[in-house]
């Protein structure tokens, strides 16, 4: 997967966000892997970084964001205030 | 010798529940069976003369020093050989014992040198001290016959000198070659009179076999062979118990000291981590903390095309300080930020994350780890519940199976290779699964039953094929897994790898590892009676990283191999302290001890004890600060002994960011590749100049202990609370002591860690809390740390970096034994005499498709970019995998890396790089300008000391 462009070059968040559901999309039920999805992108992921994969797609469409990806940022958009929790893949350390 | 504090007690300690008394020169001493005689004298401090006798090795009966006399026994045996017995009766001096060991003292001092004032032994050596212990007065053989004292001697390496002349040919090199360290380089050649040690087919050490590991110096009892700082400075007058700052082994060393003046490092026998062993880096390759490449003032400029200018350290602290507040008022809070690296202590990288996240008001703060071994973490902790390995490295010797994967632990991890291979000796059976023919696949004494030979990018369908191969032959170990795991992640994993598509059959097209193969190692570690999982950077460092993490925590899972000596998942950690650099939060989305900050009650702890309201997002990880940075939103970054301009991928990504910041402030020893970018530069201090601790790949808190002054002014952790309080977080540490002292306050798997506990225990694997007051040497016993282990889905995702026809190869790197990651500190060493420059390995068969021989410029191009290497043609890779190191800044090795990374940790996947080789005969032209770039900042920093002087 490529890192690149986590900062301005929103397509690279759109990689990192299609690298991100490539382990998902495994999960049986697409619920699951949809929150698995936006779990790992709450608990990773800047504010900013989400601000402006957001912002990329509003203005370019989802073209290239995958679609369980795609229905991630849906589902954080839609619920801005809810945290991340551990019991899900998701616990980045050393 | 050992250390000139070091007590040696003859031979080996033996591990033994069962107890003998017996009775020596009538002191009755009580002792594990199977101790020896020597040995049970010796703890009752009876010390019988010896010579090839030492208690690092087993016992060897040749000198015939050490002869006692047995009731019941014939003559007179050998202390050293002859095991205690319930009862014994001995008796260690006697007119006839005394007239043998003077005669035995004759002989040897009829052919050796008298030169014992000059001699470099002088004070601390075996020999003279067996002829006073047993009265030797005359040597009736005179010195007028043949003899050894003109034999030549060796001083190729540059670290000892072999001294022939000396030699008693105790066999003691000869046995801590083949013993401790494993090569077995040395032999003793002739007989009789004739007997000679002799390395390889009698070459001189630095043409043989020999990794220069010093074991044989650490053996010898004479100054036969004496390390070369020994010989100029003479004996040392007390010593410091410290740890290594290279690898992830952490050994403990004895530095012995003149003043503050390092005369050699010895191994400490009682090193947890190592046992009295060490490498040629932590051992020798210490002259990098004496360089005249130090930087010793603070210097600062405004742009880094200005000269650099020396201030005072108030100066460069105020002007740091100021510039990061300019910035932040700015750009937003969010626009600073701070990296941590190994160098750092536990109580450094603790401060820096504070600085980050109470000084600055943000959590950008990342660490080394992030490029190494942040999968292991995320697989880890998600699978099994804690971010570490499982096991301590004694654990390896009741492994019965070893299964090694993507590691090559006699380069990355020396001292716990020898370890493991006294095991593979012993007959434990290896698995390695590697691209290359790595040396652990074929060497003395030892042959991996399988070379799983993958293409780079397809761990995680190989894992997925062998744990096929444990579900559909009914290898599962159903019990273990019923108990202990979580029985939907089970039933789930279990269908989805038993899948067609998961067989070897399937798998094979992909990873190019024959089923077969496959199956029977598959079949091996699955009936093991133990099976441990060794893994290293060639397992995180790929787009599946973490991925392939679970997929190794499933397979141990799945064949019960958790919660016991003798198994494990053991992640082997590359650096001397990423491990603590983890553990003490210096990630962006982490407290110390692994925490969310978004976690209320876990940040309502440390806003209370830090005095400040914390952020509850995560910030930026370092490869988000370059692309924040390329943005215009992220503009000053403090880093602490990380050098990322080496050590991360694309390299020219990673500079184009650095020169659009605003601050760099870089706090090392040298002006490394970052610092060039820099605009504040605060002198950093070794390991030899701080007191801390490092934690190794063991989970293994020890001390490092100052020996000398910071040459800079201030210790590391001093600095960063300089700049705290600058920036208007006040800090007040007197002592790191007090700093470990609130790290065990906040962090429920450090409770119980402080630096009067470390004293008192030598070391501590955590966790150490009420419920493991001594620590914990292996997790997961009875339960998971999360309660129930969780298996996860590891569906095969191949690597976005795709070999064509215009990049046909694939280029993947590693390490040597003889440098260390980006070289900084092995380079400024001798060790250059082993490793002077990265090459490119290339098949023979690749090689002649290109018109390529050895030693041939070779440039090498990527979609990143490209550089030039010479090449080594040879067979240790496969046909369409090309291999190198990095330990050479101007090597560019990561110029070709891509910014390709882990899904999950973002960790940057080094070993699969699509390329091409082609014959070429100059440099490249991002090494052309790298190399004027490089001269120009040289002359900036030397005009420095000239600018400050006006």
């Amino acid at each position: 997967m490529s890192g690149e462009g986590h900062g301005g070059n929103a397509e690279h968040l759109v990689q990192m966000a299609n690298d991100i559901g490539n382990f998902f999309r495994s999960e049986p039920e697409r619920k699951d892997a949809i929150a698995g999805i936006a779990n790992h992108i709450a608990k990773f992921w800047t504010p900013r970084m989400r601000e402006k994969l957001n912002a990329h797609l509003k203005a370019h469409g989802a073209d290239g964001l995958d679609e369980l990806p795609l229905a991630a940022l849906q589902s954080l958009a839609a619920n801005p205030s809810v945290k991340p929790h551990e019991e899900a893949p998701g616990g980045d350390a050393g | 010798m050992l250390s000139i504090v070091e007590h040696d007690y003859g031979t080996p300690h033996r591990d033994n529940a069962k107890l003998v008394t017996l009775t020596i020169d009538g002191r009755e001493v009580t002792v594990p069976e199977g101790t020896s005689v020597m040995r049970a004298a010796a703890l009752t401090d009876i010390n019988i003369p010896k010579l090839c006798a030492t208690e690092q090795l087993e016992a060897f009966g040749s000198c015939r020093l050490c002869l006692v006399q047995i009731e019941g026994m014939k003559g007179l045996p050998a202390s050293c050989t002859t095991p205690v017995a319930q009862g014994m009766k001995v008796r260690t001096q006697n007119k006839q014992i005394a007239d043998v060991r003077r005669g035995v003292m004759e002989l040897y001092i009829s052919d050796h040198p008298l030169d014992c004032l000059t001699c470099p032994a002088n004070g601390h050596c075996e020999l003279q001290d067996m002829a006073g212990a047993v009265g030797l007065r005359e040597v009736r053989y005179g010195y007028a016959g043949a003899n050894h004292l003109s034999a030549p001697k060796d001083t190729s390496n540059p670290y000892f000198t072999f001294d022939a002349s000396k030699c008693i040919v105790c066999s003691r090199c000869v046995r801590a070659c083949d013993e401790q360290q494993g090569t077995l380089a040395l032999t003793i050649q002739g007989r009789g009179f004739d007997s000679t040690v002799a390395a390889s087919q009698n070459v001189s050490f630095m043409e043989s076999e020999c990794v220069s590991c010093g074991a044989c110096v650490q053996a010898c009892p004479t100054a036969t062979l004496s390390e070369n700082t020994l010989i100029a400075k003479g004996q040392a007058e007390h010593s410091v118990t410290t740890t290594c700052a290279y690898c992830g082994v952490g050994c403990s060393f004895r530095a012995e000291m003149q003043g503050e003046d390092v005369v050699r490092m010895v191994p400490n026998q009682d090193g947890h981590a190592n046992h009295g062993h060490s490498c040629v880096k932590g051992r020798f390759a210490i002259g990098y903390a004496t360089h005249p490449d130090r930087i010793l003032k603070p210097m600062i400029r405004q742009k880094i095309s200005d000269p650099w200018r020396e201030v005072s350290w108030e100066e460069a602290i105020g002007h740091a300080a100021s510039e990061l507040k300019r910035i932040q008022a700015k750009y937003g809070r969010n626009s600073i930020g701070g990296i941590t690296s190994s160098r750092c202590t536990n109580e450094e990288t603790y401060l820096v994350q504070k600085l980050v996240r109470a000084g600055f008001g943000n959590n950008n703060v990342d660490t080394c780890a992030r490029v190494c071994h942040s999968p292991t973490g995320y697989g880890l902790k998600n699978t099994m519940g804690e971010s570490a390995g499982t096991q301590n490295f004694d654990s390896v010797m009741k492994a019965d199976v070893i299964f090694v994967i993507g590691a090559n632990p006699t380069d990355g991890h020396p001292v716990f290779a020898s370890q493991m291979k006294r095991r593979l000796r012993q007959g434990a059976h290896l698995i390695v699964a590697d691209p290359r023919g790595i040396d652990l696949v074929r060497s003395p004494h030892i042959q991996a039953d399988h070379h799983l030979k993958l293409r780079p990018g397809t761990n995680v369908a190989l894992i997925n094929s062998i744990a096929h191969v444990i579900v559909t032959e009914g290898l599962v170990k159903e019990e273990f897994v019923r108990e202990r795991c979580e029985a939907p992640s089970f039933e789930k994993w279990r269908r989805f790898i038993a899948q067609p598509y998961n067989s070897p059959e399937a798998m094979q097209e992909i990873t190019g590892v024959p089923a077969s193969e496959v199956r029977a190692a598959a079949r091996l570690y699955g009936t093991a009676g133990n099976g441990a999982i060794y893994y290293g950077l060639g397992v995180t460092e790929h787009s599946q990283g973490s991925t392939m993490v679970m997929g190794i925590a499933n397979l141990a899972m799945a064949t019960g191999n958790i919660g016991r000596e003798g198994v494990g998942v053991n992640p082997l950690r590359g650096q001397n302290n990423v491990q603590g650099s983890c553990d003490m939060g210096s990630f962006p989305h982490e407290f110390p001890g692994y925490r969310h900050v978004s976690d209320d009650s876990v940040r309502a702890q440390f806003e209370h004890a830090w005095g400040v309201q914390l952020q509850g997002e995560p910030g930026l990880r370092i490869p988000n600060m370059f692309e924040a940075a390329l943005d215009g939103e992220f503009k000053g970054l403090y880093i602490e002994g990380e050098d990322i301009a080496q050590s991360d991928p694309n390299t020219q990504h990673v500079t184009a960011a650095l020169q659009s910041m605003e601050c760099i402030i870089v706090q090392d020893l040298f002006l490394n590749e970052s610092a060039k970018f820099a605009h504040v530069f605060l002198p950093g201090s070794s390991f030899l100049e701080k007191d801390g601790t490092f934690t190794n790949a063991e989970r293994r808190i020890s001390r490092v202990r100052k020996v000398m002054q910071p040459k800079g002014g201030y210790a590391d952790w001093e600095v960063t609370q300089l700049l705290a309080n600058a920036v208007g977080y006040p800090m007040s540490y007197a002592h790191p002591g007090e700093i470990m002292d609130e790290i065990a306050h906040l962090t429920p798997t450090f409770t119980g860690v402080s630096f009067a506990r470390l004293d008192e225990l030598g070391s501590i694997q955590w966790p150490c809390n009420a419920a493991h007051p001594d620590g914990t040497p292996t997790m997961h016993v009875g339960e998971f740390v999360r309660g129930k282990g969780k298996f996860l889905v590891t569906e095969y995702v191949p690597t976005n970096e795709k070999v064509n026809a215009k990049y046909p190869l694939i280029l993947t790197t590693g390490r040597i034994l003889s440098q260390y990651n980006v070289g900084a500190q092995t380079r400024r060493t001798e060790n250059n005499r082993w490793h002077a420059e990265d090459r490119l390995e290339i098949h023979p068969h690749d090689a002649e498709e290109r018109g390529i021989v050895e030693g041939d410029w070779v440039g090498v191009e990527s979609r990143a970019g490209e550089t030039v290497l010479r090449a080594r043609v040879t067979e240790r890779v496969q046909p369409g995998v090309v291999y190198t190191t990095f330990h050479f800044p101007e090597s560019g090795a990561n110029v070709i890396t891509t910014e390709n990374s882990d899904w999950a940790t973002n960790c940057p996947e080094y070993k699969v790089t699509a390329v091409q080789a082609t014959r070429v005969t100059q440099p490249s032209e991002w090494q052309k300008r790298f190399r004027e770039f490089s001269e120009n900042q040289e002359a900036l920093l030397k005009s420095a000391g000239a600018v400050a002087a006006k």
